[in-house]
């Protein structure tokens, strides 16, 4: 289970979380939404250690993740990024398998490779993608090399950073259903965050919706549409007017 | 009266930030410099990455090293016969070019030359990677950035360097002779006694410690400008301007301190 209390972090002047309380039971998939600039990102960089939150904890089944072995929690860890985030210079298997090259999970390299490919096939993707390079391959063909890095070493919680931005709709379509199937076979904590409805509602077990720096609901899919929270309100059914601004 | 005052004031002000600004950038690259040789000490080490940057910083930078160091051998004869020509000591130009180069111009060019082509380089690489997030994606897989990236181009470069300023060393000597035999009408066997006579091991040595020097300072600018840029393209762009400026300035400024350390009387 993983929970965040109180947290908050600003730049400078901006503060952008201000007090985030929220908790993802284990084995749930929960979805972040919330408009653009709003510390969705920010959140999965604090949990993951990218950034020191100002003030506040974060619980990883009851231990604080500023203590504790480093290593040995990012293991727990799978990061699906939003631009992909993969290695120009090697090619997509090692990409794929970077994890089991090196560190405490190393494997022999033909095995390494083996279970990249394996990975590859588990996104649709062909083996014959595994010798190419990124800047070979198509966005959507990125995502879901992505995809398979983040899932390669089997870990325990997955976060996908707007998975499907940048895609074609049906792209998209089939990406949020790799996301689901590979969450549910695995039985991992996921945490998505997205500002895509069609994602939302595919991908999600529970939803948060942020704003102004803190969670203004948080409840079972099921229970969004019929909320009664104006700001969800809003954001779901993408009203220019109400209590949040269009303008920020 | 108080217009001036508040005037000066400013004035000061603004000398103050600059100066506290200053200070908190060599601050920053301290630290930055430090943790990086402190990871020599802990594993793991990337042994791959470290000899794919010794070969993109060594080997690919000896064209250019080597072409830089022939060409200033040869002009740096024309004029020392010239100005020797002055005062009737022509016959010093063997010895002068090969302490020249040696001691001064093979570590400072040769350094200025891998600055331009391996900073830029490694700035650009770096900073990409920063503001792509692959930095962001190797700390989640495990990786620390410093022991990937920063460290095996830093140690590559260091030990590169060297090298580099040693084979720049035989080919601008190479230049000289060329240009004395060819031009001057030195005797082959006349000018390369006079070179060998007049080199002490320590005009050579001294001009490879610089280029140790020189090396390390030159990943080390690349990779914290890289490591710090921001803003997608234009502050990849700032980045790879600022690590070539910033290692010439300081190859430059370490160069008047080394050389005031090794042959000040």
């Amino acid at each position: 289970m993983i929970e965040l209390r109180d947290v908050h972090k600003s730049f400078g002047d901006l503060r952008v979380l201000r007090g985030v309380n929220l908790t993802v039971e284990t084995g749930s998939s929960m979805v972040i939404i919330g408009g653009s600039g709003t510390g969705k990102s920010v959140i999965l960089k604090c949990i993951l250690g990218l950034l020191r939150p100002d003030a506040g904890s974060i619980l990883l089944d009851g231990t604080d993740m500023a203590t504790g072995d480093r290593d040995a929690f990012l293991a727990r860890f799978g990061m699906l990024f939003q631009g992909g985030a993969l290695f120009d210079s090697l090619p997509v298997w090692q990409n794929v398998a970077f994890r089991l090259l090196r560190g405490t999970l190393k494997r022999p390299k033909p095995e390494a490779r083996e279970i990249a490919i394996e990975k590859l096939r588990r996104v649709g993707l062909e083996p014959e993608v595994a010798d190419k390079f990124p800047a070979e391959l198509s966005g959507g063909m990125q995502k879901r090399v992505g995809l398979a890095r983040a899932i390669a070493a089997a870990p325990e919680i997955i976060f996908f950073d707007e998975p499907t931005t940048g895609l074609d709709p049906i792209m998209a379509g089939v990406i949020n259903e790799l996301i689901r199937e590979i969450v549910v076979e695995m039985g991992a904590t996921a945490i998505t965050i997205t500002h895509d409805m069609t994602s939302v509602r595919a991908i999600s077990d529970h939803v948060a919706m942020l704003h102004d720096g803190q969670i203004k609901w948080t409840g079972p899919v099921a229970e969004m549409d019929a909320s009664g929270d104006p700001y969800l309100d809003q954001f779901i059914h993408g009203r220019a007017t109400g209590p949040i601004e269009a303008v920020r | 009266m108080s217009a001036v005052l508040d005037l000066v004031l400013g004035f000061l002000a603004h000398i103050g930030r600059a100066t506290l600004a200053g200070l908190a950038g060599i601050g920053r690259v301290a630290i930055f410099a430090a943790g990086t040789v402190s990871h020599l000490a802990r594993p793991p080490f990337y042994w791959r990455e470290f000899g794919h940057a010794l070969m993109q910083i060594g080997w690919l930078s000896l064209p250019v090293v080597g072409m830089t160091a022939l060409f200033t051998g040869g002009a740096l004869a024309l004029q020392i016969y010239a100005g020797g020509a002055r005062f009737n000591a022509e016959t010093v130009v063997p010895s002068i070019v090969a302490i020249g180069l040696t001691r001064e111009l093979g570590p400072v060019l040769g350094g200025l030359m891998v600055a331009a082509r391996v900073a830029s380089s490694i700035a650009a690489e770096i900073g990409t990677m920063k503001v792509t997030e692959q930095i962001d994606a190797l700390i989640t897989l495990s990786t620390n950035p410093m022991k990937y990236l920063t460290l095996p181009r830093v140690l590559a470069a260091t030990l590169a360097v060297p090298v580099l300023v040693g084979v720049g060393d035989v080919i601008g000597i190479m230049g000289g002779f060329l240009v004395g035999v060819g031009r001057l009408d030195f005797g082959p066997a006349t000018y390369l006694h006079n070179t060998i006579d007049f080199l002490e091991p320590w005009d050579i040595i001294s001009g490879l410690i610089k280029g140790a020097v020189f090396g390390f300072i030159v990943a080390l600018m690349g990779c914290y400008h890289g490591m710090t840029s921001r803003g997608g393209a234009q502050g990849v762009g700032r980045a790879t301007k600022t690590a070539v400026v910033a290692a010439s300035v300081l190859i430059l400024a370490s160069n008047y301190i080394l050389t005031e350390v090794f042959f000040s009387a």
